[in-house]
C-alpha cells in the first residue's frame, strides 16, 4: 500500500525545496542586492539631529564683545498634546484672534503632523516671553523652546560685523560638502561671512531612533556614531568700539564713510558707512520686516561705502601724483609753479585753482594748488624718456598700484571694490591713438577716471605715514585658539611701495600735509598739541536727475594721519555732497583722530564742534528726492486706500438709500453695485442710463 | 494500557518534538523583539501575562498540556472520531453565521467567554486532515475513480468555501494545501499542472497588456502547430486540442480574469494583487463596490509590503542584531507580531539567520514526509502528508507575502506568529501525527 505512488513523495519534496529556494533567492535579492531598502530603513528610523555649537564671539581691540550669542525663545506646540488650552489668554498674549490661532494650528498639523512639535510663534520678545512664561500652565502641549541667536551689545558696526541668514539653495550648492542643511543659518555679510568657517565651529551629529510616528525613542547604538560639536572660535578685532561709535554719531544723517587704520599693523580701527542701521534689527522677530525696510531705503544702508563704493579721490590724490613726480624727477621740492586762476598748460583754462600765487611743493599741497599738480602730471606724461603718453601712463600706474590703488586690497570683508586706475587702452578708445596728456589732465587732481575706495585712500595715508610700506588693512587681529585656516597670513606680509622712493620725498609730502592742517586748507581742523598731516579733497560730481546729468554739491574728502612722528592712526573720510573737504570731512577726521589719540575730545570748542557735526544733516539731493518719492508714494497709496474706503462707504450708503426707495425689488441693486469699481467714470454714465431705462420699463 | 504508553513514549519521534519546541521558542523571542521597549524589566514583563510575548508563553504552556494529553490518548480515538469531528467542525462553521462574533471585519469567531474566542476554521484544518485520512483509509476507496476524487476534493474544500463567506480568505486559501495530499494519493497531475498554468496566465494577464498577451498566446499556438505539423497530419485531435487550449487561454485572459477581479474578489483584494505587480486597480469597476456592499475609498496602498520589504532588506547578511532592529523598534511594520513576524527575524538576524530559520522549517517538513512514508496505515500517511502540506502552505504564503512575492493575506507563520488559536492548531496537528507515528506498526482504519 505504502509503495503506491511513492515517486510522488519525491515530487512533493522537490516542490518543498523549490519553493524554499525561491524564497531564499528573493531574500538574497532584498537583503544583499537592494541597498535601497537599507537606505530606506535608515531614513525611516534614524533621525540625525544636528547639534549646533555656540558661534564664536567677536571682540574689539579692548576685548569688549561686539557680537555674541544670546538665547531667544520660540513658542513650540505639539498639537496632539494641546488639549484644553486656554486659547483666549494665549491669543490675547500673542495679540492674535482665535481664527488666526485655529488657522495656524491647522497649518502646523497639515505640514508637520499633530504628534510632532512645531514652532507656533518664533523669536519671542523678552516681554512676551516673560508674560507667556507666567501662563504656560494654561497651555498644555505648548513649550518655550530656546534657541541660540546673535546679539550686538554695542548696536554698532553693522556693516563690518554682518549678519546671519537662513541658507538658500544656491548657498547649499556652493558649500556642498560642508555639512549645511536647509534651515541652517550662515553669515551672509561682513565678518560673519568671511570668517564663517571659524565662527561656525563644528557641528555635532546625534543619531536618534524614531518610531513610525516620528517620536524619538532614544539614541542609536548608544551614541556610538555620534560626533561631538566643537564651539566656534572667538575673533579679536583691531576695531575700537568707542571710535566706531563716535564715527557713527558724527556721520548720523549724512551719507559717507570713515575708515581709520593703524598704520603700524594695518588693523582697521573703525569703519563707518553712513547711513548705518542697528544690527540688532536683524535678529529678533521683526527681522524680515526690518530687512525689507532697509533694503528699500534709497540711501542703501546695506552697502558698506568704505569698500563697496568707488569715489574720485579728488585733491587727496595729489599726494600720490606729487610723490610720483618727485620720484621721477620731473619736479623737486623747490620747483615752483605760478597760478593765475587756472592751469594754462593745456590752453583750456582747466582746472581752475582757488588760491592765486606762486607755490613750491609744500605750499602747493598746503593750498591744494590744482595748477601745480596738473603741471606735474603733464610733465610725467610728456616725459620724452618714456616714449609717449601710453608708456608714461603705465609708469604712473605702476607707482600708483604699489600704493594699493586700482586693485582690491584684500581686506577681510566681502564685496570689496577694486577702484580704477585708467589705462592707455581706455583712452585710445575715447581719444584715438594719438591721445596726449591734456586729454586726461583732470587725473592729476583725482578728478578724472581715477577712482578709489575710501579704504584705499586711508591706506594711502597709512603708506605716507609709514614712508613707503603698509600691511593689508584687516579687521580681525587674531583668532582665539589659532588660525587653523590660515586666514590671517596675508595680513602679516609687509608690502612696500617702489623702493626708488626715498624717505626725503615722503618727508616733503608730510611737510606739505602738515602745512595743510597748520595753516592750509584744513587749518580750521587743527587739533591742539597734536601734529596731524592731512589733505583735503573736494570732488565735483554729477547725478542723473530726470534723465539729465546735473552737477551736485561737491563731495567732501579728507585723508590724514597723526601724530606725524610715530603715527598711530591713518584716516580717510568722505561726506557725500557736503561741499569742500575742509567743511565736513576734515573736522570729522580731526575729531576722530583726537578721540583715538587722547581717548576723549578736549576743550569746549572741540566738544561743541562734535555736537554740531553730530546734529548736521547732509543728505544728498538725489537721495532726498528718492526718499520723498518713496514717502509720497506711500502717502498716495494711503490716500488711495482711504479714498477707496470712503467710496465704499458712500456706495454702501447709496445702496441703502436705493433699497429704501425700491424695497419692492431688492434684487435689482447687486448687479449695478458690481460694475461700479471696475471703470468708475464711464460706467457711471451708463449706469444712470440703465437706471433710467429700468425706471421707464417699470413705470411702463 | 500502561505497556502501550511506555512503548509509545519510546517510539515518539523526539526530533520533531525538539524542532517543535525550538520553533515555538523562536516565535516567542520574535514577539519579544517586536514588543520590547528598552528600559523595561523583561523578566517582569515575561511573567506578568500582559504583554503578547508572555501571553504566547502561556499559550505554549497550554499547548504542552494538550500535547501530553494527545500523546497519552489512544490512536484509535482519532480514526474513530475523524468523521464525527469533521461534521462537528462544519456545524461550528455554519454556527458562526448565526452566533459568530466579528473581529477585524471577519465574522469567523465564536465567543467562548472569558475573553477567549474560537475560530472554527482553524480547528477545521485538523478535522479535515483527519477526515481526509479516514476517507482514504477506507477499504472501498479507489482514488483512481472520478467519484472518489470528487469526494476527496469536496472534503478538502467544503470548509474553504464556508471560510470564504466568512471573509476569511487567508484561511480558505490554506485548504488548497490539501491538493498536495490528494496529488500524493493519486490525483492526476494534470490538475496541478492546469492549476499552475492558470496561475501563470493570471499573473501574465495582470502584467501584460491584454492585446500583447493575446498576440503572444497566438504566437505560441502557431509555433507549436508548426513544430508538430508532421504529428498533426497523422492525428487531427491534437490540432483540436491546441486550438481549444488557445481559445481557453485567450478566454481566461480576456474575460475570466477581469470577471474574477471585478466580481469574485473584493476591492481591497484586487488592489493588493494588482499592487504586487506594481499596478493600480480601479476599484470603481468592482462589483462589490458598485453594489455598495463594501465601504468605498480604501486607497490602493502598498504601505505594509513596502515597510515589510524595507525591514527585511535592512537586515542585510548578518542582520542588525537581537533587539537592535531599527524598523522593529520603530514599529514601522504593521501587524508585525502576527502576520509579519518574519520581518523582525529577518531584520535582526539577516540573510544568514533567515536561511538557518528556513532550514529548520525545511528539516521539519522533510522529517514529516519521512514519517509519512514509514507508516503502514494509509490513515497515518495521509494525515502526515496533510500536516506537512498545511505547514508548508502556511510558510510559503506567509513568507512570500512579507517578501513581496504574494499578495497580502492574513495567514500566520506556523508556531511563530502570535496567536493562541494558530499555535494550538499547529500543536494539535503535530502531536496527533506523533501519536499516530508512535503506533506506526499498527494498521489503523
Amino acid at each position: 500500500m505504502s509503495a503506491y505512488n511513492q515517486s510522488r513523495s519525491r515530487v512533493i519534496q522537490i516542490i518543498f525545496a523549490a519553493v524554499f529556494v525561491v524564497i531564499v533567492a528573493q531574500l538574497i535579492n532584498l537583503q544583499i542586492f537592494s541597498p535601497k531598502y537599507r537606505l530606506a530603513a535608515e531614513s525611516n528610523a534614524i533621525y540625525r539631529k544636528v547639534i549646533y555649537p555656540d558661534r564664536g564671539i567677536i571682540f574689539d581691540r579692548k576685548k569688549r564683545s561686539l557680537l555674541e550669542n544670546t538665547i531667544m525663545f520660540d513658542l513650540v506646540v505639539t498639537p496632539s498634546e494641546s488639549k484644553a488650552v486656554d486659547t483666549l489668554t494665549l491669543c490675547n498674549l500673542l495679540n492674535i484672534d482665535t481664527a488666526e490661532y485655529k488657522k495656524r494650528m491647522r497649518e502646523i498639523i497639515f505640514k508637520n503632523t499633530s504628534v510632532r512639535s512645531s514652532v507656533f510663534e518664533p523669536l519671542l520678545s523678552p516681554e512676551l516671553y516673560a508674560k507667556l512664561n507666567e501662563n504656560m500652565y494654561k497651555f498644555p502641549g505648548f513649550i518655550l523652546s530656546e534657541r541660540s541667536a546673535r546679539i550686538y551689545p554695542y548696536n554698532t558696526a553693522a556693516n563690518i560685523l554682518g549678519y546671519l541668514n537662513e541658507v538658500d539653495t544656491a548657498f547649499l550648492r556652493r558649500h556642498k560638502d560642508e555639512g549645511y542643511e536647509m534651515g541652517d543659518y550662515a553669515g551672509i555679510t561682513g565678518l560673519e561671512k568671511t570668517y564663517e568657517k571659524v565662527l561656525m565651529g563644528q557641528r555635532g551629529i546625534k543619531r536618534l531612533i524614531r518610531d513610525n510616528k516620528s517620536r524619538l525613542q532614544g539614541s542609536f547604538e548608544n551614541g556610538l556614531y555620534d560626533t561631538a560639536q566643537v564651539a566656534g572660535k572667538n575673533l579679536y578685532l583691531s576695531l575700537d568700539v568707542e571710535l566706531q561709535q563716535l564715527g557713527e554719531k558724527l556721520m548720523a544723517n549724512k551719507v559717507g564713510s570713515i575708515v581709520a587704520i593703524d598704520p603700524r599693523t594695518g588693523g582697521i580701527l573703525c569703519m563707518i558707512s553712513a547711513p548705518t542701521y542697528n544690527p540688532n534689527y536683524l535678529t529678533g522677530s521683526e527681522r524680515s520686516k526690518h530687512i525689507r525696510e532697509l533694503a528699500l531705503d534709497p540711501r542703501l544702508p546695506f552697502n558698506n561705502r568704505a569698500i563697496g563704493n568707488k569715489y574720485s579721490p579728488g585733491s587727496t590724490f595729489k599726494t600720490v601724483s606729487g610723490i610720483i613726480g618727485l620720484t621721477e624727477g620731473v619736479i623737486n621740492e623747490r620747483t615752483t609753479v605760478t597760478c593765475n586762476g587756472a592751469f594754462q598748460g593745456c590752453g583750456t583754462g582747466k582746472p581752475k585753482c582757488l588760491d592765486r600765487g606762486t607755490f613750491n611743493f609744500k605750499e602747493a599741497i598746503a593750498h591744494s594748488d590744482n595748477t601745480y599738480f596738473s603741471t606735474v602730471y603733464k610733465r610725467i606724461l610728456d616725459q620724452p624718456r618714456y616714449g609717449g603718453a601710453d608708456s608714461a601712463l603705465t609708469v604712473f600706474n605702476k607707482y600708483a598700484s604699489t600704493f594699493g590703488l586700482g586693485n582690491k586690497l584684500g581686506i577681510d570683508l566681502p564685496s570689496e571694490k577694486k577702484g580704477n586706475l585708467p589705462v592707455s587702452s581706455h583712452y585710445r578708445k575715447i581719444f584715438g591713438q594719438k591721445w596726449y596728456s591734456c586729454n586726461v589732465i583732470s587725473n592729476a587732481i583725482g578728478q578724472g577716471e581715477v577712482e578709489t575706495t575710501l579704504l584705499q585712500l586711508a591706506n594711502v595715508m597709512a603708506i605716507i605715514a609709514n614712508k613707503g610700506w603698509y600691511y593689508t588693512p584687516h579687521v580681525v587681529d587674531s583668532i582665539e585658539g589659532g588660525d587653523d585656516y590660515n586666514m590671517l597670513d596675508d595680513f602679516k606680509v609687509k608690502h612696500y611701495t617702489d623702493k626708488n622712493i626715498p624717505d626725503s620725498i615722503f618727508d616733503a609730502v608730510q611737510d606739505g600735509m602738515q602745512a595743510v592742517v597748520d595753516y592750509g586748507t584744513a587749518a580750521a581742523s587743527r587739533i591742539p598739541d597734536i601734529v596731524m598731516c592731512g589733505k583735503t579733497g573736494t570732488v565735483e560730481n554729477y547725478a542723473k536727475i530726470n534723465g539729465r546729468m546735473e552737477k551736485q554739491q561737491d563731495h567732501s574728502f579728507f585723508g590724514a594721519f597723526a601724530p606725524r612722528d610715530n603715527p598711530r592712526i591713518a584716516i580717510a573720510v568722505i561726506c557725500e555732497n557736503a561741499g569742500q573737504g575742509a567743511w565736513a570731512a576734515a573736522p570729522i577726521a580731526s575729531l576722530m583722530v583726537e578721540k583715538y589719540l587722547r581717548d576723549s575730545i578736549k576743550g569746549k570748542e572741540r566738544q561743541d564742534k562734535l555736537e554740531e557735526f553730530a546734529k548736521k544733516s547732509i543728505i544728498p539731493y538725489v537721495m532726498r528726492l528718492a526718499m520723498n518719492k518713496r514717502d509720497s508714494l506711500k502717502q498716495i497709496r494711503e490716500t488711495q486706500l482711504m479714498l477707496k474706503r470712503m467710496n465704499k462707504e458712500m456706495n454702501d450708503s447709496t445702496d441703502n438709500d436705493e433699497n429704501n426707495e425700491e424695497d419692492i425689488k431688492p434684487s435689482a441693486p447687486p448687479p449695478t453695485k458690481k460694475t461700479i469699481p471696475k471703470n468708475k467714470k464711464s460706467d457711471a454714465a451708463i449706469l444712470n442710463d440703465e437706471r433710467k431705462n429700468k425706471k421707464i420699463t417699470r413705470t411702463a | 494500557m500502561s505497556n502501550t504508553n511506555i512503548s509509545s513514549s519510546r517510539s515518539v519521534d523526539w526530533l520533531v518534538v525538539w524542532l517543535y519546541a525550538l520553533l515555538t521558542a523562536i516565535g516567542i523571542l520574535c514577539i519579544f523583539m517586536v514588543e520590547y521597549k528598552p528600559g523595561t524589566d523583561w523578566m517582569q514583563t515575561f511573567i506578568s501575562g500582559k504583554t503578547n510575548y508572555s501571553k504566547q508563553l502561556i499559550f505554549a504552556g497550554v499547548c504542552t498540556v494538550v500535547a501530553v494529553f494527545i500523546l497519552l490518548a489512544d490512536s484509535k480515538l482519532f480514526t474513530a472520531f475523524a468523521n464525527l469531528l469533521y461534521a462537528f467542525g462544519i456545524v461550528l462553521m455554519f454556527a458562526t453565521f448565526f452566533i459568530g462574533k466579528s473581529i477585524n471585519g471577519s465574522k469567523s469567531w465564536i465567543p467562548l467567554g472569558g475573553g477567549f474566542n474560537l475560530q472554527p476554521a482553524e480547528l477545521c484544518k485538523i478535522f479535515t486532515a483527519l477526515a481526509l485520512a479516514k476517507f482514504f483509509s477506507r477499504q472501498e476507496t479507489d482514488f483512481s475513480k472520478l467519484k472518489s476524487q470528487i469526494i476527496g476534493v469536496s472534503i478538502s474544500l467544503a470548509p474553504a468555501v464556508l471560510s470564504h463567506f466568512q471573509h476569511e480568505d487567508g484561511l480558505a486559501l490554506a485548504y488548497l494545501s490539501f491538493f498536495l495530499v490528494l496529488y500524493r494519493e493519486g490525483l492526476p497531475p494534470q490538475i496541478l499542472i492546469f492549476g499552475a498554468s492558470f496561475g501563470i496566465l493570471v499573473v501574465a494577464t495582470l502584467v501584460l497588456e491584454p492585446n500583447t498577451l493575446a498576440i503572444i498566446l497566438t504566437a505560441i499556438a502557431i509555433v507549436t502547430i508548426y513544430f508538430l505539423r508532421k504529428t498533426l497530419k497523422r492525428n487531427k485531435n491534437i490540432l483540436v486540442l491546441i486550438v481549444s487550449l488557445w481559445a481557453i487561454s485567450v478566454g481566461i485572459q480576456r474575460f475570466a480574469v477581469p470577471y474574477i477581479f471585478n466580481n469574485v474578489f473584493e476591492c481591497y483584494q484586487s488592489t493588493r494583487i494588482y499592487s504586487m505587480v506594481g499596478k493600480d486597480y480601479d476599484c470603481s469597476q468592482n462589483h462589490h463596490v458598485t453594489k455598495g456592499t463594501e465601504k468605498h475609498g480604501k486607497k490602493p496602498d502598498d504601505y505594509n509590503v513596502r515597510q515589510s520589504k524595507i525591514a527585511i532588506g535592512s537586515g542585510e547578511i548578518f542582520g542588525s542584531g537581537f533587539l537592535k532592529g531599527t524598523q522593529t523598534r520603530g514599529k514601522y511594520v504593521p501587524e508585525q507580531h502576527t502576520d509579519f513576524i518574519f520581518t523582525s527575524l529577518a531584520e535582526a538576524f539577516g540573510l544568514v539567520g533567515c536561511i538557518i530559520f528556513l532550514g529548520i522549517y525545511l528539516f521539519l517538513l522533510y522529517r514529516i514526509v519521512a514519517i509519512a512514508e514509514r507508516q503502514r496505515s494509509t490513515f497515518s500517511r495521509v494525515y502526515a502528508y496533510s500536516v506537512a502540506s498545511i505547514i508548508f502552505f502556511h510558510i510559503t504564503v506567509n513568507i512570500c507575502m512579507t517578501i513581496g512575492l504574494f499578495p497580502i493575506i492574513g495567514i500566520p507563520l506556523p508556531l511563530i506568529s502570535y496567536g493562541g488559536s494558530s499555535l494550538l492548531t499547529f500543536s494539535i496537528l503535530i502531536f496527533i501525527l506523533l501519536r499516530l507515528d508512535a503506533d506506526r506498526q499498527m494498521i489503523l482504519r
